[in-house]
């Protein structure tokens, strides 16, 4: 009975030294330069308040673990293929806070998730619409890992629940190669444009039972332009 | 003792990781895909949205009772051309795969536009932009982009309202469907320099 006590508690010790070494593992250290940031061609940059009540509407399973629906009699998506999804439908701001245009964010955690290598992943698709210049589409991957580390652990840690601080981070993580985001002009002056972008979170505040209180997110978008005549070619056989 | 310790601290380390790596944290529910091969090596797979229940939003200006209620829609100006509307996307066996937006635009400068972008989580999304015309009460629009799944697709998708009028569907007025005829870019199309 000793020693299954003793193995017991080793066990425990095991897991508890594994956990700490994904914690403060050195080697999921967040990129904290822009890839955009050494490029010399025109740049769009929208923000956009990530605080749930600041939102047009957001929506999901309504899940506690989740962010609160907004407003609270949203249609919730509760059926199992859009249990993992977020909706968000947020006013997009130039840097003088002026609004330019709306935002649609669809964002579905990913099952490429891998806690191990420091990847908790979410696919999301942005519709962007800027009124008197047109309609892009960003596709991305994110990665949460380091949002989740920072700013969400402490906060289930602290007594009251809350954190508050001052967390600056890139979340796209691909599908580019260096680790951009994929940009696709839709309508307007952007029709055929094909870019990068990158999306940053800057974190005041985080409460567990609202998420996040004081957070705001920035789209930076690549403006060099890449006509794509092809694709318009090549969907005229039908 | 102490090598009964070690042990555990060695198994506890090592079930920890593998777990780790094998579990899936993301369990991502997926319905089959029901697609049809057509004749020129493309494929079709049609979607609907059934009205009222599938409606998550109606974004617009001057609207008595917004949906959802309590939503604020911006009062400037410059979206004063903007209807914007959120749905719920199902299958051909009327299961719900995905979540769509579709923008009425009406733009002074660049005419008038739907684009519609479809989500499906376990395979991708689909950015599709139509002219307002309809043709034969449907309108069709090319597809300007797809991720994942539908990163390397091209082709056409098709929306057309098709009106309850049996009375038996409780209180569906009728629905949106949306008929995607894609096919894979990497691919050679046979006819297609014939059809030319």
């Amino acid at each position: 009975m000793r020693y299954l006590i003793v193995l017991f508690l080793g066990l425990v010790t095991g897991v508890a030294i594994a956990l700490a070494i994904l914690f403060y593992n050195p080697f999921t250290a967040q990129i904290s330069l822009s890839p955009l940031a050494v490029s010399d061609s025109q740049q769009i940059s929208l923000r956009y308040s990530a605080v749930a009540e600041d939102s047009i509407i957001i929506t999901n399973s309504g899940d506690s673990s989740r962010l609160q629906p907004n407003p609270v009699k949203v249609l919730q998506l509760w059926e199992a293929p859009i249990s993992n999804t977020d909706v968000l439908v947020t006013l997009l701001q130039d840097s003088r806070n002026k609004s330019v245009g709306i935002g649609v964010k669809f964002s579905s955690r990913s099952e490429r998730t891998r806690l191990l290598n420091g990847k908790a992943l979410v696919d999301s698709a942005w519709y962007i619409y800027l009124p008197g210049k047109g309609s892009i589409l960003i596709e991305q991957s994110e990665n949460h890992w380091a949002f989740l580390r920072d700013v969400i652990i402490p906060a289930r840690w602290n007594a009251g629940n809350k954190w508050r601080g001052n967390w600056q981070g890139i979340i796209t993580d691909g599908p580019g190669a260096l680790g951009t985001a994929r940009v696709y002009g839709g309508s307007g002056i952007y029709s055929g444009l094909k870019s990068e972008a990158i999306e940053t979170h800057t974190a005041k505040a985080y409460s567990t039972d609202v998420g996040p209180v004081a957070m705001e997110g920035r789209l930076t978008i690549d403006l060099s332009v890449e006509v794509d005549d092809e694709t318009s070619a090549d969907a005229s056989i039908y | 003792m102490i090598k009964t310790f070690i042990f555990g601290i060695i198994l506890g380390l090592a079930g920890a990781f593998a777990a780790l790596h094998f579990v899936s944290v993301v369990d991502q529910h997926r319905e089959s895909s029901i697609i049809s091969v057509t004749r020129n090596g493309g494929n079709t797979e049609v979607f609907h949205i059934n009205l009222p229940i599938d409606r998550i939003m109606t974004g617009a200006q001057g609207q008595a009772n917004p949906l959802p209620p309590g939503m604020e829609w911006p009062n400037d100006p410059i979206f004063s051309n903007v209807r914007a509307e959120l749905f719920k996307l199902r299958n051909a066996r009327d299961a719900i795969v995905g979540v769509a937006s579709r923008f009425a635009l009406s733009d002074p400068e660049f005419g008038d536009k739907i684009e519609w972008l479809l989500h499906l989580p376990a395979r991708g999304s689909v950015f599709v932009r139509m002219s307002p015309q309809p043709v034969d009460r449907s309108r069709a629009g090319d597809l300007s982009a797809g991720t994942r799944e539908f990163g390397s697709m091209l082709g056409q998708v098709s929306e057309r309202w098709i009106a309850d009028t049996s009375g038996s569907s409780g209180d569906l007025t009728g629905r949106i469907e949306l008929s995607m005829n894609l096919l894979s870019n990497e691919q050679d199309v046979p006819g297609a320099e014939d059809a030319e």
